[in-house]
């Protein structure tokens, strides 16, 4: 995972509640076994329609997606991460998040920015009246600005979270340091595997 | 001091709480299946990982099998090509793979329980947000990423945050004609699809406790439709008699010694939740949705309702929205709405249990005119058992479509799918638009209704089917 500090960018405002996986990534496109090419999926079915703001040419080239409550509910497709950040986002800002959505998120470096409605609201209008304008999502200082307006709003995220985007780590690399930890908790632990329960061939025995 | 299920659960696999750091906690069970397996795999090989305990893995194809006969092949190359690499990461990783047409094979979440692997205490994740399922065992169940399915099949741990707790209790009895289905959605109606969040849901009261395993299972899978990632139920001797003689479990002696570890697995008396809901079982009745979430839940004796209904302007644009998305009119009785395509299975309703239920409403009757409505049994072993039973002559008789097991329709990443404009009166957990095909249009109901709705062509229950 590359190392997030700092995120500058135009923002697009999708301006919808309860965007599910499936309207971030449709099933179809679920088949791939690959981890790229997936931003042409994005919003597959409603991309069609010219009106759709993505279709709008003054957001071409946005980094930062602003949305409604609920974004990402429902399944756990990583897929719809992997589609937006192929798609070019960087940062999605709502005011709330489906859980797994964001975790699977932060696994890929997706920054998570949740503010109150009000505030999506407001940063809404503002990249509304100028498509153009800046906005910055700084991780390190747990801030989004619109510098031309001045407009500036704190954020939270846990220090976990926080951190493995600033340095870039790999969850995998962190957890394997507590090897022994594992070990132990296996030796310990009594809880049945598989092992006897099928033969070679997935037959039960 | 007292503890609730889910906090049993919790301390029993903490790994490591490093200070300032998520828990990391121990995974019993890694069930696997095609879709979101692929990249975890590729990045182990990448990274020169293995797999931790490949004997704590099981793997199975159902997300993108065609559900016509085993014969003829897989013809969509994608989806050939993502079924294969399944069969070949598990070989090269040594796990046990049941692929297309095994006599296991099945949907994970139907598999997992029948086979007696998913156990009460267990903590179990598998890359699918409907692992809440298996929270119907006492068991710790959740879905999760495919960066998560690389981190556990490597250390067969995760880091986690710990939820709060919510008990959803259902007091009383459930009228008669009133399944797990109708209580699970009216539950995620009082919820909203956001209520759940951040919470562990556990279900309770009299008319959970007189669910069967199946009927627990309908409750516990849709947990995530309230935004909740996981559903418990405590466990009791409905549980372990499920368990007894399924291949997963030991025989004998030493099964009777397990169940007496697993009766522990309940909330303590007085231990006390974060939230509760309250519901009074005896005041529901059947449902559906008529919209394009799961929250967005009516009687079936009611009528399509109307934005003007809704306070809140966000919502009267949502609900504007989804009317619009649905073809759906306010005001009219849900009773007359013509539907196309009837769908019964996935992982909410496609056990033996649910096949009873549906065929004996189908006895003796036929599908309507213009409507199409295929069963798609969960599993082989869901599938096998119904055909000893004669289940599937009753279906067939009726006009419905026998086909093989998988996930099929539920999201119609294999060739059953809604086309634009088409209704579906669906046994599955998601309406979401364009879930069962793009433009298609899906009501959520229970086994019963589903199959009297495809007798009358339009929303119905079974007392309405003439005997
Ligand atoms: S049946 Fe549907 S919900 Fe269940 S695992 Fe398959 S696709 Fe997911």
């Amino acid at each position: 995972m590359k190392a997030v500090m700092i995120l500058e960018g135009r923002a697009v405002p999708l301006e919808r509640s309860d965007v599910d996986t499936d309207q971030i990534i449709p099933s179809d496109w679920l088949k791939r076994v690959e981890r790229t090419g997936f931003g042409r999926g994005l919003f597959s079915e409603w991309r069609d329609d010219p009106d759709f703001v993505l279709n709008n040419q003054n957001y071409v080239g946005a980094t930062i997606l602003v949305a409604g409550p609920r974004f990402g509910t429902g399944s756990s497709r990583e897929h719809a991460v992997w589609a937006l950040m192929d798609f070019g986002f960087e940062a999605i800002i709502a005011p709330s998040f489906g859980d797994i959505f964001r975790n699977n998120a932060s696994k890929q470096g997706l920054v998570i920015v949740q503010l109150p409605p009000s505030d999506v609201e407001e940063l809404t209008q503002i990249v509304k009246e100028s498509p153009s304008r800046l906005v910055i999502v700084d991780v390190e200082h747990l801030r989004v600005e619109v510098p031309e307006t001045g407009w500036q709003r704190p954020f939270a995220l846990d220090t976990m979270t926080r951190d493995r985007l600033m340095n870039g780590w790999d969850d995998i690399g962190l957890t394997m340091l507590r090897e022994a930890s594992i070990t132990a908790y296996e030796h310990s632990s009594r809880t049945p595997s598989l092992v006897g329960v099928f033969d070679a061939h997935g037959h039960a025995r | 001091m007292a503890r609730t299920l889910y906090e049993k659960l919790w301390d029993e696999h903490v790994v490591a709480s490093p200070e300032g750091e998520p828990t990391l906690l121990y995974i019993d069970l890694h069930l696997v299946h095609e879709v979101t397996s692929p990249q975890a795999f590729d990045g182990l090989r990448l990274n020169g990982r293995t797999v931790r305990r490949p004997d704590r893995t099981l793997a199975t194809a159902d997300h993108n099998v065609p559900t016509d006969p085993i014969s003829t092949p897989v013809t969509d190359p994608i989806s050939k090509r993502q079924l294969e690499a399944l069969e070949e990461n598990c070989h090269e990783f040594g796990i046990t793979v049941f692929p297309r047409g095994h006599e296991n094979q099945g949907i994970v979440h139907v598999i997992g329980p029948e086979l007696g692997v998913t156990q009460p205490g267990m903590t179990i994740v598998c890359g699918d947000s409907h692992t809440s399922t298996h929270g119907a065992f006492g068991s710790l169940a959740f879905g999760i990423g495919t960066s998560e399915v690389e981190h556990v099949l490597a250390t067969q741990t995760l880091p986690q945050q710990r939820a709060k707790t919510m008990a959803i209790t259902v007091n009383g009895r459930t009228p008669t004609g009133v399944s797990a289905k109708d209580i699970v959605l009216a539950i995620v109606a009082k919820l909203g699809t956001g209520g759940g969040a951040g919470y562990v849901l556990e279900y309770r009261g009299e008319a959970i406790e007189q669910l069967s395993m199946e009927g627990r299972m309908t409750v516990c899978n849709m947990s995530i439709e309230a935004g909740a990632r996981a559903g418990l139920v405590a466990v009791d001797e409905t549980t372990i008699d499920y368990l007894r003689g399924r291949p997963g479990v030991p025989s004998g002696e030493e099964f009777e010694e397990l169940a007496n570890r697993w009766r522990d697995y309940v909330s303590d008396a007085d231990a006390t939740f974060d939230a509760e809901l309250v519901l009074d079982a005896s005041e529901l009745v059947p449902y559906l949705t008529w919209g394009t979430n799961p929250a967005q839940v009516v009687a079936l004796s009611g009528v399509v309702p109307s934005p003007d209904e809704f306070d809140d302007h966000d919502q009267r644009e949502a609900v504007t929205r989804s009317l619009a998305y649905m073809g759906l009119t306010p005001g009219t009785p849900m009773r007359d709405i013509p539907i196309d395509i009837v769908f019964l299975g996935s992982c909410t309703n496609s056990r033996i249990e649910d096949l009873r239920a549906g065929a004996q409403v189908a006895r003796g009757h036929h599908v309507a005119a213009n409507v199409r409505a295929l069963v798609v049994p969960g599993s082989h072993r869901v599938k096998r058992q119904a055909e000893e039973e004669g289940l599937d002559q009753i279906f067939l008789e009726a006009g419905f479509e026998w086909r093989e097991p998988g996930c099929s329709m539920c999201l119609g990443m294999n060739p059953d799918q809604l086309t634009a404009g088409q209704r579906s009166a669906s046994t599955s957990n998601r309406n979401f638009e364009g879930r069962q095909g793009r433009g298609g249009r899906t009501h959520l109901v229970s086994p019963v209704v589903a199959v009297a709705s495809a007798l009358l062509g339009r929303f119905a229950s079974p007392d309405e089917v003439s005997a």
